[in-house]
C-alpha cells in the first residue's frame, strides 16, 4: 500500500513536471493579451483563437516552415532509399565503410555548413529560397533516412521480392509493389521523423535565408521585440509536429532510438 | 552477374556520395579555407577570437552549461528509467508522458520557459496571487543574467532528459532477470544490486548517452539565444552572431571549427578512455 502510494506520487510529479510547461504555454497562447498582461490574473477567465488564428493565416514562415520540411522529407528520401536498399539487398566491397560513414556524418556539427553554403548558393542562384534550406536539412536527415530504412528493409525478408520476381516483375517493380506496401507503416515513421527534424532545425535556416524565413528562425529573429502572446503562438504551433509524432510513433520509441543510436 | 549488380548497387550508392560531397565535405573544407584565410595571415581570425576577451568568457560559458546540465541529464534519466522499468501498472502511459519532450524543438522549448517565468508568467502571477511577492521578479534582461543561467539550465535539463532516460531504459532491457534473481540468492542490498550488477551492464548505454548530449552540449543554441541574446555568449551563438551581424563569415568559420574540433576531440576522447568494456571483463 505504502509503495503504492508513493509510485502514484512519483507518477504525478513526473506528469507535472512533463506536461506542465506544454499546458501552460498552450493556455498562454489562448489567453487574450488584455489579461495575460494582468499580473492580477492567474487563470484567464475567457479564451482566445485570435493568437493562433494570425500566425497560421499571415505569417509566411508557418508556411515556409512546412514547405521546407515537406520538400526535405522527398529529397532525403529520394536519395536515401536507394542507398538503404542497396545496403539490405546487396553485398559488395567496402559495405562496413559505408555504413560507417553514414554513422560518422550523423554526428557531424552540421551547424558549420551553413556558412559556406550561403556563398556555394549565391552562386547556383538559389539563395534565400525554400529548396536551399530543404537541401541543407537534408543533409543532417539523410543518414538517419538510410540508418532508419535500412534497418526496416532489413527486417522484410528478401524472399518475397524474390518470388515476384520469378513471376516475370523486374527488380524495380517487384520492389515497388510487394517490399514498399510492407515497409511503408515505417517509412511513415521516419518520414514523421524527418518533418520533425527540419521542423525544427534553427540555426541553418538562420543563416541561409534572410527574408524567407522559417518558424524557429523567423522566432529567433524576433523573439527581442515581437510581444509576448505572438512568441506563445508561434511555441504552440512548433511543438505541434512533435506532439503528433510523440504519439503516432510511441510505440516504436525505444526501438527508432536503439536504432539511431548504436 | 556478378559484375553487373555490382554496377546497380554502385548506381544506386552514387546519390549519396554526390550529397555527403556537397553537403557536406565541400562545406566543411571550406569552413576550414574561411577560417584560415585572411590578409594578416592564416592564423589571424583565430588570434583575433582568442585575443578579444569575449572569447574566453564564451568558452567558459559553454563548458559551464555542459558540466552542470549533462550530469543532471545522466542522473535525472537514470532515475526515471529506474522507475519506470518496476513497470508498475501504468508505466506505458508514464513513459509516453516523458518522451514530450524528445521531438520538440528548442526554440519551442524555450518559449515553453519563457511562458513560466516572464515578468508577466506564470511563475510571477502564481507568487503574487499567493502573496509571496508584491513585485513581479524579473528574470531576464541585461541585469538577470544569473537569473537567466538558471532558467536556461532548467529548460535544458526539462528538454534533453527524456532522450538520456530513452537510452538508459533500452539498456536496462538487457539486465538479465537471472542476475537480479541470483543476487538475492547472495542477499544483496537493493543499492549493493543497482552499483554491482546494473550499472556495469549499463555502461555502453551510460557512455552513448553521455557522448551524444555532450556533444549537442556543445552546440547549444537556440534555448539561449531565445532567452538571453548575447547576455550569455556560448560558442555557437557568436558563430551566428558574426555570420548575420557582423557579416564576418571568416570570424563566424573560426567560431564553427572551434566547435567541429571540441565535438571531435570529445567523441575520441569517450571512445579511447571510456572505451566500454565487455560484460565478461566486468563481471569477472
Amino acid at each position: 500500500m505504502m509503495k503504492k502510494t508513493l509510485i502514484f506520487i512519483l507518477c504525478l510529479l513526473i506528469v507535472l513536471w512533463f506536461c506542465g510547461p506544454v499546458l501552460l504555454i498552450l493556455i498562454a497562447a489562448l489567453t487574450p493579451s488584455a489579461e495575460y498582461y494582468d499580473l492580477a490574473r492567474l487563470v484567464p477567465t475567457k479564451l482566445t483563437l485570435t493568437h493562433l488564428e494570425s500566425l497560421f493565416v499571415r505569417l509566411k514562415a508557418t508556411l515556409i516552415s512546412i514547405q521546407t520540411a515537406l520538400l526535405s522529407i522527398v529529397i532525403s528520401f529520394a536519395i536515401g532509399l536507394p542507398a538503404a536498399y542497396v545496403l539490405t539487398r546487396y553485398v559488395f566491397k567496402g559495405k562496413n565503410l559505408f555504413r560507417l560513414t553514414i554513422l560518422l556524418t550523423r554526428s557531424f556539427p552540421v551547424i558549420i555548413i551553413g556558412v559556406p553554403l550561403v556563398t556555394l548558393y549565391l552562386r547556383i542562384g538559389i539563395a534565400d529560397s525554400v529548396l536551399g534550406v530543404s537541401l541543407a536539412h537534408s543533409s543532417m536527415i539523410l543518414p538517419f533516412i538510410i540508418i532508419i530504412s535500412s534497418s526496416i528493409l532489413g527486417g522484410i525478408s528478401v524472399e518475397y521480392e524474390e518470388a515476384g520476381m520469378v513471376f516475370g516483375l523486374t527488380r524495380f517493380r517487384s520492389f515497388l509493389r510487394i517490399t514498399l506496401p510492407l515497409a511503408l507503416p515505417g517509412f511513415a515513421a521516419a518520414a514523421i521523423y524527418a518533418f520533425v527534424l527540419s521542423w525544427n532545425e534553427v540555426f541553418i535556416s538562420a543563416i541561409i535565408n534572410l527574408t524567407n524565413r522559417t518558424l524557429p528562425a523567423h522566432i529567433l529573429n524576433t523573439a527581442m521585440t515581437s510581444p509576448d502572446y505572438f512568441k506563445f503562438a508561434a511555441g504552440t504551433v512548433m511543438a505541434l509536429p512533435a506532439m503528433i509524432f510523440i504519439f503516432f510513433t510511441r510505440k516504436y520509441l525505444m526501438s527508432m532510438w536503439g536504432i539511431s543510436l548504436k | 552477374m556478378i559484375h553487373h549488380k555490382g554496377k546497380i548497387a554502385l548506381m544506386l550508392l552514387l546519390p549519396t556520395f554526390a550529397y555527403l560531397i556537397v553537403f557536406i565535405f565541400y562545406p566543411l573544407v571550406d569552413t576550414c579555407l574561411l577560417a584560415f584565410s585572411n590578409p594578416a595571415g592564416p592564423l589571424e581570425n583565430f588570434r583575433r577570437i582568442i585575443t578579444s576577451g569575449e572569447f574566453w568568457k564564451t568558452l567558459r560559458n559553454t563548458l559551464v552549461i555542459t558540466g552542470i546540465v549533462v550530469p543532471l541529464q545522466l542522473i535525472l534519466g537514470l532515475a526515471l528509467a529506474l522507475f519506470v522499468n518496476l513497470r508498475f501498472k501504468g508505466y506505458l502511459f508514464i513513459l509516453y508522458i516523458i518522451a514530450i519532450p524528445l521531438a520538440l524543438s528548442d526554440v519551442s522549448a524555450a518559449l515553453m520557459s519563457y511562458s513560466i517565468f516572464a515578468s508577466t508568467g506564470f511563475l510571477n502571477k502564481l507568487l503574487m496571487a499567493w502573496g509571496w511577492i508584491e513585485r513581479p521578479l524579473y528574470f531576464f534582461g541585461f541585469r538577470f543574467q544569473d537569473r537567466a543561467f538558471w532558467v536556461i539550465v532548467i529548460t535544458e535539463v526539462w528538454r534533453a532528459t527524456p532522450l538520456v532516460f530513452i537510452i538508459l531504459l533500452a539498456g536496462l532491457q538487457a539486465v538479465n532477470k537471472e542476475y537480479l534473481e541470483a543476487a538475492n540468492v547472495f542477499g544483496f542490498s537493493p543499492w549493493q544490486k543497482l552499483w554491482k550488477i546494473v550499472l556495469p551492464i549499463l555502461r555502453p548505454s551510460i557512455l552513448s548517452a553521455l557522448l551524444i548530449r555532450t556533444i549537442f552540449a556543445f552546440q547549444v543554441f537556440g534555448v539561449i539565444w531565445i532567452l538571453a541574446g548575447r547576455d550569455i555568449p556560448v560558442l555557437a551563438g557568436e558563430a551566428y552572431y558574426w555570420q548575420t551581424v557582423v557579416y564576418n563569415s571568416n570570424i563566424s568559420s573560426a567560431y564553427g571549427l572551434i566547435i567541429a574540433v571540441v565535438t571531435i576531440l570529445i567523441s575520441w576522447a569517450y571512445i579511447t578512455f571510456l572505451k566500454p568494456k565487455s560484460f565478461e571483463e566486468e563481471a569477472v
